[in-house]
């Protein structure tokens, strides 16, 4: 299979006060292509440091990542950029949304940043999907925290994606919006064959995924492959 | 509590902090020196006028003059007038004020010359004592010779300042002082020319008040006049008053400005605190802690930014003598008093407090649910106290203004026109707003899109930057403009039909042969107008002295104690425009005497078309009528007249002429003016030229120290913008990182934020400049009556500038997104 991600001897320090605090020591691990994978571990074990880097929002001090044929060392926050822009899609635990734009502009952005002409076209239909058709020229605040994380999905895969990066999609969620969320996101990743990986404190959600990486203080402990094929 | 909040929020209040504190330097630094000026004059006021009292005419004393005065034994005297004078060193002429002073003056100050004991041996060597920027510009030095009239005189040193002569007054015509006993050998004394005479009294025990009751009235019937040290203090004094309320005006501006700031900053920083109030409350804080956990650190912030710009304040008004040296007739010296220092810090206070109340306010309307909406909206505060808290804020500008002012009117006219242009400027603020939201360009690009949508996003900071930006553009466009008015008016054509080289105090005997002077330099003569001195003598049949005792009579003084240089001709000139009654060009015997007055006479007399006056012609006493009024443009700087008598009635009355001419170089007015004044000494020669460029050197003065104070505005008006931008500078970091992280490259983010400040900053200075033409517009046709015609500078200068600048701290803004990687900025902020 062909490997999307590929991390090696990923190291991250952060500077806290005089001290220098390791936040991830020699990680290593590989994606497929298609692939469900999630990220476990306890708060502060460097979960969602490991995410930022994997998705080239930030630059490891040790260490490389290959994300989509690219290594991101080598690139510069313009490439970087460009390359998110094109193969990654994102989702955050408390949505982030732009709060000026309604729901079909927060879903074009990605496209309207590559300068696409059918953004609006493809964001409706892309809100159809998750069912807020009706809901479309709503301000994220005029919308329910499941209605705006349904939009955050739908901006992820606005700009069909081959990877897509969740940061605790659920965390704000009660359990049946939640539960709807996450159905939408596997649905997705089967229509559109996009990878998933999804952080998470939930272990039912992820043992929902073919793979699972367990971190601890910054090291792996695991990383299994689950019965779900 | 609130010391432990203040400490998280740092640095978002030391920026409300810098909001006030130019403004309240700007207000304590004038407040001190006014008071400074004040207490200069009263300290010197006898040396402003270098004696007790002194009694002045502009004639020589009638014999009942001469005895008031000599019963009153003056212990100086002088006699002065404007003449031509040569320095044969090097062929210069110029036009001066010639002092001839008798006995030792001044009693009070001294004479500060150069040699310092020039001051004494001018006097029994017979030197004269010359202006020192004169000796300067014409490379003279002591021991080379002037000659004034008839006779030449060594000069004894440089005057560089005399009791009561202002750097500004003898700019126009420089001050020569001569022993009093040469004058008469000058034979400059003639008849028709200007004279002055002053004499001195060193009585300092005189009881000056009743003194000033007892002789002035007696004085007044001989056109003569007494002024004490204390009456011309307190004049001057009431003088600088008016210059100090116009610049504590504009420091008041700058102030308001930082107001304006500190209300939006806490707007949006009370605004964020909403979660830790509505927590607060949850855990059982009352209304009135939570708002006075806000209240006190606003009102540190207020007193801190209070003792701040008041210590600066102090330090500045060290620099106002120095700006301010040309325009004083005395020696600054500058000492600290407390009531301004108080003010300051109480001005800081209430003025923060004040403008931050209605944001405020809404700490009190806060709910304790607030901590469990995700994206609620926030509580809506009552609106009655909304209006009480708007009612104390107008009011307090209200009594403040007219503490500066003194008089309820003008300040209401203040407050009324800062509330105006407060108003204009947030409601086109306003307006923009909402055009930009109705008439949304959907089809453009996203960056574009994205940054006008910022215009009116939640939080934004639209009006005040607005105000900010528009105020001060508006401050330094309207300055700019105004100056522009003034410059232009005393613009003299620079074609040869305008006369440009006035020769004045021409003697009928003399008139051939100074044309044939002008003819010899090939110059041609452009006019000859025959002058004739008179005063009025009764006024609608009422006589002089009863009018002068009439306390409910409408007229002014100087109508009843001026000699009047009146003309005759049968034409009416350019300048000149019948507003009223009708032109009578040429005098029909047997009918009573046709005249026609300006306009201002008109109001002065109060008199119309109609009306008698009987004028005194040299001891001839002839009765007139006025048959017109006209109106004079006495901006165009050509002989014109109060009073204008037609052809037929004055040719046989004794009078001398005025003779102009047009030099088309200065070389070639230099050799007239040197002809001149070797062949006719009394003749005074007034060069347009050389006056506009006097009056040119002191608009600048005067428009660099109003830049000077517009300086505080602006400053303050860039610091409210740093402000303003800082304010939202977390949710603009916010997003930004976002649409990075979603993919936005640096130039598009630039982009985003480069279109929004540009925007921004063209429509603040746009506004402010056209706001300015508006105001200038009517500057010039209401109070200099001038045609306006606007320079192009604050188009092509402040307008990129001013955006440039709002640009430039826009995209400082946004530097620490492009520095750094998303995710740590991501972690920061949320």
């Amino acid at each position: 299979m062909t490997k999307i991600l590929k991390i090696n001897g990923l190291e991250k320090t952060y500077k806290s006060g005089s001290k220098q605090l390791t936040v991830l020591h020699d990680v290593s691990f590989e994606v497929e292509k298609g692939q469900t994978f999630s990220i476990v571990g306890p708060s502060g074990s460097g979960k969602t440091t490991l995410l930022g880097l994997a998705a080239g929002l930030d630059t490891p001090n040790a260490g490389t990542v290959e994300l989509c044929g690219h290594i991101l060392n080598t690139l510069n926050e313009d490439e970087r950029a460009q390359l998110r822009n094109e193969e990654v899609g994102f989702i955050f635990q408390d949505f982030q949304l732009l709060p000026t734009l309604t729901a079909l502009e927060n879903v074009s952005v990605p496209l309207e940043l590559q300068g696409a002409k059918h953004a609006a076209t493809r964001a409706k239909e892309l809100l159809q999907k998750v069912g807020l058709e009706d809901r479309i020229h709503h301000y994220p605040s005029q919308l329910s925290g499941g209605e705006q994380q349904r939009v955050a999905v739908a901006r992820a895969f606005s700009n069909s994606p081959s990877i897509l990066f969740a940061d605790e999609p659920t965390g704000n969620l009660d359990e049946e919006t939640g539960e709807k969320v996450i159905q939408l996101l596997f649905n997705l990743n089967e229509e559109a064959g996009t990878t998933l990986v999804i952080i998470t404190h939930d272990l039912d959600l992820a043992a929902r995924t073919q793979q699972i990486l367990r971190l601890k203080g910054g090291k792996i402990l695991t990383n299994e492959t689950t019965a779900v094929i | 509590m609130a010391w432990r909040d203040a400490k998280a929020s740092r640095a978002r209040l030391l920026l409300f902090m810098a909001s006030i504190i130019l403004g309240i330097a700007a207000v304590v630094s004038i407040q001190l020196f006014s008071q400074n000026l004040t207490d200069n004059i009263q300290r010197q006021s006898k040396s402003l006028m270098g004696a007790d009292f002194r009694i002045d005419i502009n004639e020589l004393p009638s014999e009942r003059a001469q005895a008031i005065i000599d019963s009153l034994k003056p212990d100086a005297s002088e006699v002065s007038f404007v003449s031509m004078v040569a320095f044969p060193k090097n062929d210069g002429t110029k036009l001066v004020r010639v002092r001839g002073l008798q006995w030792d003056f001044p009693f009070y100050g001294k004479l500060e010359t150069e040699p310092v004991t020039a001051a004494t041996f001018y006097q029994t060597l017979g030197g004269a004592l010359v202006d020192a920027t004169l000796m300067l510009q014409y490379n003279l030095h002591p021991g080379d010779s002037i000659k004034i009239g008839e006779i030449s005189l060594p000069i004894a040193g440089a005057l560089n300042a005399i009791p009561g002569n202002t750097a500004v007054a003898t700019s126009v015509a420089p001050l020569v002082i001569i022993p009093y006993r040469f004058i008469e050998s000058t034979e400059l004394l003639q008849f028709g020319s200007r004279k002055r005479y002053e004499y001195f009294f060193n009585q300092p025990n005189t009881n000056l008040v009743l003194l000033e009751e007892r002789v002035q009235p007696m004085l007044e019937v001989e056109n003569a006049d007494l002024d004490t040290h204390i009456s011309t203090s307190s004049r001057l004094g009431r003088r600088y008053d008016n210059v100090g309320s116009f610049l504590n005006l504009t420091a008041f501006i700058a102030l308001l400005l930082g107001c304006v700031g500190i209300a939006s900053s806490v707007n949006i920083y009370i605004k964020e605190k909403i979660k830790a109030i509505a927590v607060l409350k949850c855990l059982g804080a009352s209304r009135k802690q939570s708002f006075l956990i806000f209240l006190i650190q606003i009102a540190g912030i207020g007193i801190l930014g209070g003792i701040i710009g008041t210590a600066i304040g102090v330090g500045l008004q060290e620099l106002f003598p120095i700006v301010l040296k040309e325009f004083l007739p005395f020696d600054l010296t500058i000492s600290i008093s407390a009531q301004p220092i108080i003010m300051g810090v109480l001005l800081g206070l209430v003025m923060s407090v004040l403008f931050a109340l209605l944001p405020l306010l809404r700490t009190w309307y806060v709910s304790p649910l607030e901590v469990l909406r995700v994206n609620g909206e926030t509580s809506k505060q009552s609106r009655k106290a909304s209006y009480v808290a708007i009612s104390v804020i107008v009011l307090f500008l209200y009594a403040f203004s007219y503490w500066l002012l003194r008089d309820w009117l003008f300040a209401l006219a203040f407050i009324v026109g800062i509330m105006a242009t407060f108003g204009i400027l947030s409601g086109i603020a306003i307006g923009t707003m909402r055009l930009v939201r109705t008439y949304f360009p959907k089809g453009a690009g996203f960056t574009t899109r994205q940054s006008l949508l910022n215009l009116f996003r939640p939080n934004n900071q639209t009006v005040v930057l607005l105000i900010a930006i528009g105020l001060g553009t508006f401050l330094i466009s309207t300055l700019y403009f105004t100056k522009d008015i003034l410059l232009d008016k005393a613009e003299i054509g620079e074609t040869s039909e305008n006369a440009n080289l006035i020769t004045i105090d021409v003697q009928p005997d003399q008139v051939a042969e100074v044309e044939n002077t002008f003819k010899a330099n090939d110059l041609p003569v452009l006019d000859n107008i025959p002058l004739v001195t008179m005063r009025v003598h009764s006024l609608k049949n009422e006589s002089l002295n009863k009018l002068r005792t009439d306390t409910t009579s409408q007229i002014k003084g100087w109508v009843l104690s001026h000699e009047f240089r009146t003309t005759y001709r049968s034409n009416l000139i350019d300048s000149e425009e019948i507003i009223a009654g009708e032109w009578v060009p040429v005098q029909k015997k047997g009918d009573t005497i046709q005249i026609s007055i300006s306009e201002n006479l008109a109001k002065d007399a109060d008199v119309s078309v109609g009306d008698p006056i009987v004028f005194n012609v040299q001891g001839v006493l002839m009765p007139t009528l006025v048959k017109s009024i006209r109106k004079v443009d006495w901006a165009n700087l050509q002989p014109n007249f109060t009073i204008l008598f037609p052809s037929g009635v004055l040719e046989n009355a004794p009078q001398f002429n005025v003779l102009t001419t047009n030099a088309p170089t200065e070389a070639s007015s230099a050799k007239l003016q040197r002809d001149l004044v070797t062949k006719f000494p009394n003749v005074s020669v007034i060069d347009l030229r050389q006056m506009f460029t006097v009056v040119e050197d002191i608009l600048n003065k005067v428009s660099w120290i109003i830049n000077f104070m517009a300086f505080f505005s602006i400053l303050t008006g860039i610091i409210v913008l740093i402000g303003s931008v800082r304010t939202s500078k977390y949710q603009r970091i916010k997003e930004s990182v976002l649409l990075r992280t979603l993919g936005a490259k640096n130039k598009q983010i630039l982009t985003i934020t480069a279109l929004e400040y540009l925007f921004l900053g063209i429509l603040g200075s746009l506004l402010g400049i056209l706001l300015a033409l508006v105001s200038s517009l009517l500057l010039a046709v209401f109070v200099f009556k001038e045609p306006f015609t606007p320079s192009l500078i604050p188009f092509l200068v402040f307008l990129p500038g001013i955006s440039l600048l709002v640009l430039g701290i826009g995209l400082s803004n946004i530097r620490e997104v492009l520095r750094s990687s998303p995710l740590g900025i991501l972690r920061k902020n949320t």
